[in-house]
């Protein structure tokens, strides 16, 4: 079955350890879209990418998660990550003595074997990783360090994109991406993500402020407020909500919920 | 991989029956003056190491009847009754098959996982050797390079029939035999071992490991193994086999002894995987070992690698005793502890030359319910001017009841000497399990890949052909650790 959205979340509810967080959120990105989702802190912003990239413990209690028209709901972490989905953590995990490199072309050659595609040897690997970091504008050095260990907030970063860049997903989701950067790490973070823009691929940029839409121009603009999806709008709408803040969103969102419980 | 299969796996030795058809060469049970006669003259020994043993003997009553039976290591077991042990065996000859189809599909699997080469799983599981792969010719081969060396390699018994004045002076002077009181039940009824002489200036021109790997034989209860370099020599042997070991004796007293003189270096590694138990924790070897070094000339280097996977109970620290100015002790160990394993594990460096320096790397791994400690002690004598020591322990848990314990004691009475140690905890985390599992690498996959960075310090110090089935001996021993 195809279908003309890459991702396409419907009626979605989501709970974590018996907390009810995401609620009747409805998400539909299509192929080369850029997508930008805003909120207040708490909103589920970080649950919804936790979801799609299928933390275990996300649990989802009812509505429709599909990526590439299947549903991706029953599948693990893996599977979904050998379909395309990649998820740029907000705190990535730092793994002390596994050599970057090594991680990297691990998880590139899991990639490829789901893919029924030749494994890479070490000296292609390097050669590839050599010309992404070329295109990032990234020193080699990060290869032979340990997995983030150690990395400064803005190295991490950057070393999420040069795996975003390496292993090609077709839906990127990233995760705060913008916090904890100053503002060149920042520049130089965006720079590196609008290099991976094309018409094959799309992106979710979850964020909380408006800065980082300065340098990343997204197609649409999604508020998101107490786990759902309330207003989707132009870029204009990521400056209003600079301006103005979330409290109309909050308490719009407030107002439906006593609608709801009235009727 | 599932739980079951795992079980199956664990269970392999027992379904696998050694008790049918073994032809048998055995005394009575029970530990006495004339149990020891009896084994020293099966061997046809002289008298000189008949005395050897019976003071061992004599010793070892004495420790058991003042009961001091050692019980300051971290290790629950019940007491050992040493008259309920038989004290010698014949080399058992296990069943010959006639092709890899009779062997237990559960052990191929491993083989397989480990990536032993078919000839080599035909050694081990003791399947008929066709043409293909003669094992007599290149043992022969071997033993024909290591003659014209000079280097002498041979059993322990060999080495008391055929180089009496070496064993004799070198036997028990790195552990007496009333040293501790497993080396001295070792001393008392040792089975065989291995011995291994390399004369001034040569450099054994081989790897020892490779000879082992296709002679996988059965070395017996109570191993005793002395090896001698002489000035300027040079060997690197390896112990064991990245293989399931199976053995139907529960207790297991190896005694070890190295000694590196002027200028000497000795690569000593142990893979050990025999067999730990099922996953309630019944069963598995237990295993007390004495394992020690001399540095006795100046320069002389010990390096100890251990990689640790089987065993109920593991009680073992290589040790290095620097007596030469400026020579070198090394320590590299992982050692792995799942369901109900115990293992109490760590080094000594006796620092007693000057300028010595010693290196100490222990990575401990504990999954399921297991316990695994390690034990330490640097001690630096008055007259070791400049000697230096730098430890590192580092342990990695697996799920929330596995226990990791670290018992470094530092031993320094020149004021001279630097010491360093480091230690770390951590806790396999679900975070990075996710973070892999999210770049599209399996649970497993996961999981080897950070317990191989956790280890590669090790590992790198291992032979190389060993490096890599270490790794997947680990993978192996953890499958299961997770969820």
């Amino acid at each position: 079955m195809t279908s003309e959205y890459l991702l396409n979340i419907k009626h979605l509810h989501v709970s974590v350890e018996g907390h009810s967080i995401l609620k009747g959120l409805n998400l539909s990105v299509k192929k080369g879209e850029v997508h930008a989702i805003m909120g207040p802190n708490g909103s589920g912003k970080s649950t919804l990418a936790y979801t799609v990239a299928g933390k275990p413990d996300y649990a989802v209690e009812n509505g429709n998660l599909e990526f590439l028209g299947q549903s991706v709901v029953d599948m693990s972490a893996e599977e979904r990550a050998q379909l395309g989905i990649f998820l740029a953590f907000q705190y990535p995990v730092e793994i002390p003595g596994l050599n970057n490199a090594y991680f990297l072309r691990s998880a590139l050659n899991a990639l490829r074997k789901a893919r029924g595609e030749e494994e890479i040897d070490a000296v292609d690997f390097l050669q590839l990783v050599r010309s992404h970091l070329l295109k990032l504008k990234m020193d080699e050095r990060f290869l032979n360090r340990a997995v983030n260990a150690g990395f400064s907030g803005g190295e991490k970063k950057r070393n999420e994109i040069l795996q975003m860049s390496l292993l090609e997903p077709r839906l990127c989701i990233l995760d705060e991406t913008d916090s904890g950067l100053d503002i060149d790490a920042l520049r130089i973070s965006a720079d590196g993500i609008n290099a991976l823009r094309s018409d094959e691929r799309s992106m979710i940029v979850v964020t909380h402020y408006q800065r980082l839409l300065n340098y990343i121009t997204p197609d649409v603009v999604h508020v998101m407020v107490d786990g759902s999806i309330v207003e989707s709008g132009g870029k204009d709408l990521a400056i209003k909500l600079e301006r103005d803040g979330y409290d109309s969103f909050i308490a719009k969102a407030k107002q439906g919920l006593a609608s709801v419980i009235a009727s | 991989m599932s739980n079951q299969a795992i079980k199956n796996i664990a269970d392999t030795p027992y379904a696998y029956g050694f008790s049918t058809e073994i032809e048998t060469d055995q005394i009575e049970k029970g530990l006495n003056a004339d149990v020891v006669r009896t084994i020293s003259a099966k061997k046809g020994e002289p008298l000189w190491l008949l005395d050897f043993r019976l003071k061992a003997l004599a010793h070892f009553f004495k420790l058991v009847k003042e009961d001091r039976h050692p019980s300051w290591a971290k290790l629950k077991f019940p007491k050992i009754n040493f008259d309920d042990i038989v004290y010698y065996s014949a080399p058992k000859q296990k069943p010959k098959l006639n092709s890899l189809d009779e062997v237990d599909p559960q052990i191929l699997a491993t083989y397989e996982k480990l990536g032993i080469p078919l000839y080599e799983q035909k050694m081990l599981a003791n399947v008929a050797v066709d043409a293909v792969f003669d094992s007599v010719s290149v043992a022969t081969t071997f033993k024909e390079k290591l003659k014209e060396a000079g280097v002498i390699f041979c059993s322990f018994s060999d080495a008391v029939a055929h180089h009496p004045d070496l064993v004799r002076e070198y036997l028990g002077s790195v552990v007496p035999y009333s040293d501790n009181f497993y080396a001295c039940l070792n001393s008392a009824v040792f089975s065989d071992g291995s011995f291994c002489y390399v004369p001034k200036g040569v450099r054994c021109p081989m790897e020892l490991s490779t000879y082992f790997r296709i002679n996988a034989q059965n070395t017996g209860q109570f191993e005793r193994t002395l090896i001698v370099v002489e000035d300027d020599g040079y060997v690197s042997y390896l112990e064991g086999c990245t293989a399931p070991m199976r053995d139907e004796n529960q207790l297991h007293a190896a005694v070890v002894e190295l000694i590196a003189k002027n200028n000497a270096q000795i690569k000593y590694a142990t893979v050990q995987n025999w067999y730990p138990g099922d996953k309630e924790g019944k069963g598995g070897i237990y295993n007390f070992v004495t394992k020690r070094g001399i540095c006795k000339g100046n320069h002389a280097k010990i390096s100890w690698t251990q990689v640790e996977t089987g065993s109920a109970i593991t009680w073992k620290y290589p040790s290095v005793i620097l007596k030469g100015d400026h020579s070198v002790g090394e320590f590299y160990s992982v050692a792995v502890t799942n369901n109900y394993q115990q293992a109490d594990t760590g080094t000594k460096m006796i620092h007693l030359g000057c300028n010595t320096k010693s290196t100490i790397v222990s990575k401990g791994i504990s999954a399921g319910h297991s316990n695994n400690s390690y034990r330490g002690l640097v001690k630096v004598a008055k007259k070791a001017k400049g000697a230096r020591n730098f430890s590192q322990c580092d342990s990695l848990l697996f799920g929330d009841q596995a226990g990791a314990h670290t018992f470094p004691q530092i031993d320094a009475s020149n004021l001279g000497a630097r010491i360093e140690h480091e230690a770390t905890t951590s806790k396999i985390s679900d975070d990075q399990l996710f973070y892999c599992r999210s770049r599209g690498l399996s649970d497993e996959d996961a999981v080897s890949l950070i317990v191989g960075g956790f280890c590669k310090e090790v590992f790198k110090k291992l032979p190389m052909e060993f490096a890599v089935e270490a790794q997947k001996l680990l993978n192996i021993s953890l499958e299961g650790a997770i969820g």
